[in-house]
């Protein structure tokens, strides 16, 4: 226990918080900037089980604010998830960290959270936030929000049943393209740091069972502008009749909710998931071997990097690609189609 | 007649509700939270809501980046 004497000090967690968070287990949902910061504080302070979900693979604009991050990850071409498990490995080998390379849709996102005491935001867009929002009340499980843009971010903490869920707050998601992003705003990472400080703070209340010290409020910050604003949650919910969280109408687990196509923060680039994501399983060799021959084919055990004309294509074994030099749905299907099939 | 919003002192020519305050200040409405005095307001009740001066409100953005 030695290696956690600060916070068996420190009066708010103490031995028996520190047992508390040895015990706990919490899935981190993306880990980019916000996500790379919340394993690893989580797996400093010896959090017992840290599941780790993300679908995207490193780069070197990412090493500007991914912490868990460094330039042979960015030369590999890694998945975030896998390079932050290998990280956490050296930094904590006392907890257990199991990483998975998925995008989180509908259909899989009840089985992320079903055995977590928490979830924490990491993600980097509108449509997932509403997915966890939505698994996470339906199984009540606390999820806490966070996200930012430039200087800029908020967090909220969501107690399904207790406390205002996402959509009491926001009923629906920006249309898409209606919203800054890390490719229109940029992003500093001390931003970041400031949500995700606050973020795993509310997550040391909730693993050491003191809900009463929750923040209880809408945090809103611009690190810029030098502006910093609460408001409070108490009542919001039972003010409002939420399709969530009070109606218990979960759209966004609905499968027709769940887009075949999105676009990714910071790139011009566009993500296909079929359908049967999940249940797929790619012969990575094979597909190797079928492109060699009519563009440049590299990649390493987790995925298939291929180039034609323009476009950048990135192949994942549960069948997903991200394809890079085009922000066109359409675009993205087709050479999906072409190259990978569907 | 003055409001503060996010702790700025603003000037109104005359008293608005908080629908012409946020299409004034060229706000998305779907993408803010209001606190007026230290209580939410609802998204519904938005355009019955007349400010007054000396009124504090807190005004919050949604993003989706991280």
């Amino acid at each position: 226990m030695d290696r956690y004497s600060r916070h068996i000090l420190f009066s708010g967690i103490g031995r028996t918080g520190q047992e508390r968070l040895q015990a706990a287990r919490v899935a981190i949902i993306g880990c980019g900037a916000l996500g790379c910061l919340q394993v690893e504080m989580l797996a400093r302070a010896g959090v017992g089980f840290l599941r780790v979900v993300d679908r995207d693979f490193i780069e070197y604009s990412n090493l500007q604010r991914q912490v868990l991050f460094d330039e042979s990850d960015a030369a590999e071409q890694l998945p975030k998830a896998a390079a932050a498990a290998a990280h956490v490995s050296r930094i904590n080998s006392d907890i257990q960290v199991e990483p998975i390379v998925a995008d989180v849709r509908a259909a899989n996102i009840e089985d992320l959270i079903a055995d977590v005491d928490v979830v924490l935001d990491g993600t980097d867009n509108f449509e997932t936030r509403y997915v966890i929002n939505d698994a996470c009340v339906k199984h009540h499980r606390p999820w806490i929000y966070g996200a930012a843009v430039g200087a800029f971010g908020l967090t909220m903490t969501v107690l399904p049943g207790e406390t205002p869920c996402l959509r009491c707050l926001f009923a629906d998601a920006p249309a898409p393209g209606t919203s800054p992003t890390c490719d229109t705003a940029g992003i500093i990472l001390p931003a970041i740091a400031t949500i995700v400080a606050a973020q795993v703070t509310e997550a040391l209340k909730l693993l050491t069972g003191q809900r009463e010290k929750l923040r209880g409020t809408l945090m809103q910050v611009d690190l810029w502008e030098n502006s910093h604003q609460s408001i409070k949650l108490k009542g919001v919910r039972e003010a409002g009749n939420c399709p969530c969280c009070v109606q218990r109408n979960f759209e966004f687990l609905a499968a027709a909710s769940q887009q075949m196509t999105s676009t990714l923060c910071g790139r011009n680039a566009v993500q296909i998931s079929p359908a049967q994501q999940g249940k797929a399983k790619l012969n990575l060799k094979e597909i190797k071997e079928r492109l060699g021959s009519l563009g440049t084919v590299s990649g390493n055990p987790f995925l298939i990097r291929f180039q034609i004309d323009s476009y950048e294509m990135t192949i994942f074994p549960d069948a997903r690609a991200i394809i890079k030099g085009t922000d066109d749905f359409t675009t993205a299907r087709s050479l999906y189609a072409k190259y990978v099939g569907l | 007649m003055q409001v503060i919003i996010n702790g700025t002192i603003h000037s109104l020519s005359q008293p608005v509700t908080l629908t012409t305050l946020i299409e004034q200040l060229a706000l998305k409405p779907e993408r803010v939270a209001i606190e007026l005095n230290g209580l939410i307001q609802p998204r519904a009740q938005w355009s019955e809501v007349v400010l007054q001066d000396g009124d504090r409100l807190e005004i919050v953005h949604f993003v989706g980046g991280g």
